[in-house]
């Protein structure tokens, strides 16, 4: 496996523990958000927690898009499966994200309703043109890392005039979400986060820049940084050497496949299919404006919301979950009253709990001999 | 006058209902594909069951019986089929145990318009499987299923065997110390499969591993009588049987990342399909589990089976009041290995 294993190895990885433990001042903590939920999966999976010094604290933030989205946004995709009787397209990771009424996606299909799973939004595509007599919806989720192949697929399904295929849109931004987090609180200052492990995919598309104005804002460094091991750590250090050294700024420790301009050409699509929504409903954080993506009305006949008139519901999130104080760093999972209890992998209540990546279910799968 | 009966088209014919139905095609069906296929003496005693000879120099033995249901999708993938599996299945199971496994029975669940000539490739594939683990079918049984009820073919083997006296393979011998070992590569029959699943247009070399694995467990029983537990490590992979000892002897699980056999192909075919190799389903690989001064004996003993010359120790138990299975990383951090939650899906980004 070349160019894999070689940002996983250990010896590097030991190499870099003492860096840092040689770099932080132990006076101070160091609170650190990983803003993605692929690191998030990487931290917890290689166990990096136990490589740090006990002053750095690793926050997981809400870039799981599994576990954002709302409740009311898979009601809809069950309710086009069933009632509809269209064949929904889906990435396998939403399959189990519990729905209202004790469903979920999974539990929908094993009622009848024509629920497939694909790698990718092509994959929809195709089935649409096997199935000609039968309607076909993706359901597209994600954030900008999962937008363009959406936007490839509407502009070629127009190119193919496929009439039987639309896509149910979900698509996220990540730069909105973060302003969110820093709004959270009444002065943004008093934001119990020291830095931010900024996102890897999301940012080979958008770009290192888009992260400038935010930094210069809210005054809290952002290091760009691989989904591998040794990326996120490479870029703990770097945080840590900004913050002692009273620098904020925008810094690409992902150089090998992050730009400062991103990628134009993906850019290009999105501009072209996609619109902001004013806002839109995340699950833990609520409603967030200017957060989410729609597909524009050129590409009317192709957007699934307006094809089948779908309203959306909101449901609330469960009252006892902590989600939100989660999401934002102010308290960590293991705090929450129904963590490992009533909440878990198997039955998640909140939004943490949801996906492998989310906070609370890779502590609760990779961490909790730790509690 | 002799009668004049077409024989069953194996070639083009397919199944019908009428193969279940306990008339004339269903005994021709037997005796043209089941009792050709799997001919011994037994089974061509043709009776509602078989008589099976009483075993002499038990001593104090017991009998082991164990069954398994198959219904693998496709039929039919890299380094084997539905038919072999269901072999080694039954007999790895009965060998989990300590035993030597003697017979099995297979049941046939078919589905109206199945291909012959792909029951006759399933049923000849079981026998040349049971014929090389030396272990008979001698009793069997057909249903046939409308159209659409059934998915090409079920089906379910049963297996006896004998256990000799003084062996005794069970999850609450294992002790805090033990080491934990297993005989080879993970996760390669998972990966077979789920790269030759439709919509997932994906190709691998990777070939299943599906083994009978008598053989192994009576070279390990010979070196390590003493040997505390045994169990193959097929759907939910090597984490769902640490899981399962764990929570069944109630101590912790350490293992070493490092220390797994996997092979690379595997390793990539998983980092691209969103996978843990941990999770991955084997079908001709075991985990044991012994005392630590018996484990150098039992590695050597594995490593000099054709079926176990990769063997590993991976980890060992340790004392821990939760029962969590963990695992250091390559990486140098710990994290646990938990049960499977739900089915294993891949994950997008």
């Amino acid at each position: 496996m070349k160019y894999i294993a070689e940002f996983r190895d250990g010896e590097l990885a030991r190499g870099l523990a003492k860096t840092i433990a040689a770099t932080v001042n132990p006076a101070r903590e160091y609170r650190l958000m990983e803003f993605c939920g692929g690191h998030t999966h990487a931290i917890s999976r290689y166990g990096l927690q136990d490589l740090l010094p006990a002053n750095v604290r690793l926050i997981h933030g809400p870039g799981c898009p599994v576990c954002v989205l709302p409740i009311g946004r898979i009601d809809s995709a069950i309710a086009l499966a069933i009632q509809h009787d269209v064949i929904l397209c889906t990435y396998a990771d939403t399959l189990r994200v519990p729905a209202s009424g004790g469903l979920s996606l999974l539990k929908a299909k094993a009622q009848g309703a024509d629920i497939r799973m694909v790698y990718s939004g092509a994959d929809a595509l195709r089935i649409a043109q096997d199935n000609p007599s039968r309607a076909v919806v993706f359901f597209a989720i994600g954030f900008e890392t999962t937008t363009p192949p959406t936007a490839a697929i509407i502009l070629q399904a127009q190119r193919l005039q496929l009439a039987n295929f639309s896509v149910l849109c979900n698509h996220v931004l990540t730069p909105a979400a973060m302003v969110h987090i820093m709004e959270s609180q009444q002065d943004p200052a008093a934001v119990a986060i020291d830095g931010f492990v900024g996102p890897a995919h999301v940012s080979t598309v958008i770009g290192s820049g888009q992260y400038e104005g935010f930094v210069a804002r809210y005054q809290r460094p952002v290091v760009i940084a691989g989904f591998e091991p040794l990326d996120v750590m490479q870029a703990i250090l770097m945080l840590i050497q900004q913050i002692n050294a009273g620098r904020t700024e925008v810094e690409n420790e992902f150089t090998r496949a992050v730009t400062r301009e991103g990628n134009r050409k993906a850019q290009g699509l999105c501009e072209q299919v996609f619109e902001l929504r004013d806002t839109f409903d995340w699950r833990g954080l609520g409603e967030v404006p200017h957060s989410a993506l729609k597909i524009r009305a050129e590409f009317a006949q192709f957007d699934a919301e307006l094809r089948y008139q779908i309203d959306y519901l909101k449901v609330p999130d469960h009252k006892a979950c902590a989600c939100a104080a989660i999401l934002r760093g102010h308290k960590r999972p293991a705090d929450c009253k129904v963590f490992g209890t009533v909440c878990t992998p198997d039955h998640p209540l909140g939004a943490c709990m949801v996906s492998s990546e989310g906070a609370c279910a890779a502590h609760y799968t990779y961490g909790r001999f730790r509690v | 006058m002799k009668t004049y009966t077409r024989p069953l088209d194996l070639k083009n014919g397919r199944v019908d209902m009428s193969h279940g139905s306990g008339g004339r095609a269903m005994a021709q069906l037997i005796d043209e594909l089941f009792a050709r296929h799997f001919a011994n003496d037994i089974l061509a005693e043709q009776g509602d069951g078989a008589v099976l000879p009483a075993q002499t120099g038990l001593n104090g033995g017991r009998l082991v019986m164990a069954t398994d249901s198959h219904v693998v999708s496709p039929l039919f993938f890299a380094g084997g089929d539905i038919g072999c599996l269901s072999v080694h299945g039954t007999i790895n199971d009965v060998a989990m145990m300590g035993a030597r496994p003697l017979y099995l029975s297979a049941g046939f669940i078919l589905e109206e318009g199945f291909a012959l000539a792909d029951l006759e490739r399933i049923v000849a594939s079981m026998a040349a499987a049971a014929r090389e683990a030396g272990v008979p079918i001698v009793t069997g049984d057909t249903k046939v299923v409308e159209a659409g009820k059934g998915d090409g073919v079920f089906i379910t083997t049963t297996g006896v065997g004998v256990m000799p006296e003084g062996i005794d393979l069970k999850a609450s011998n294992i002790k805090v110390g033990d080491k934990i070992l297993v005989s080879g590569m993970l996760g390669d029959h998972g990966v077979a499969i789920m790269s030759q699943r439709e919509n997932l247009t994906f190709e691998t070399t990777i070939q299943s591993d599906t083994a009978a694995l008598h053989t192994l467990v009576a070279a390990m029983l010979e070196s390590v009588p003493t040997l505390h537990a045994l169990r193959d490590p097929t759907r939910g992979g090597l984490a769902a049987v640490l899981n399962e000892f764990a929570h069944a002897c109630g101590h912790g699980m350490v293992i070493r990342e490092a220390a797994i056999p996997v092979r690379s192909e595997v390793a990539a075919a998983c980092e691209l399909l969103g996978l843990d190799p941990l999770y991955v389903a084997n079908e001709g690989k075991l985990v044991a589990y012994c005392a630590a001064a018996d484990a150098d004996a039992l590695l050597a003993a594995m490593r000099s089976h054709p079926l176990g010359r990769d063997a590993a120790i991976i980890g060992e138990v340790i004392a821990d009041e939760h029962a969590f299975v963990q695992m250091e990383t390559a990486f140098g951090g710990r994290r646990m290995v938990d049960w499977l939650n739900g089915e294993q899906l891949p994950r997008i980004c």
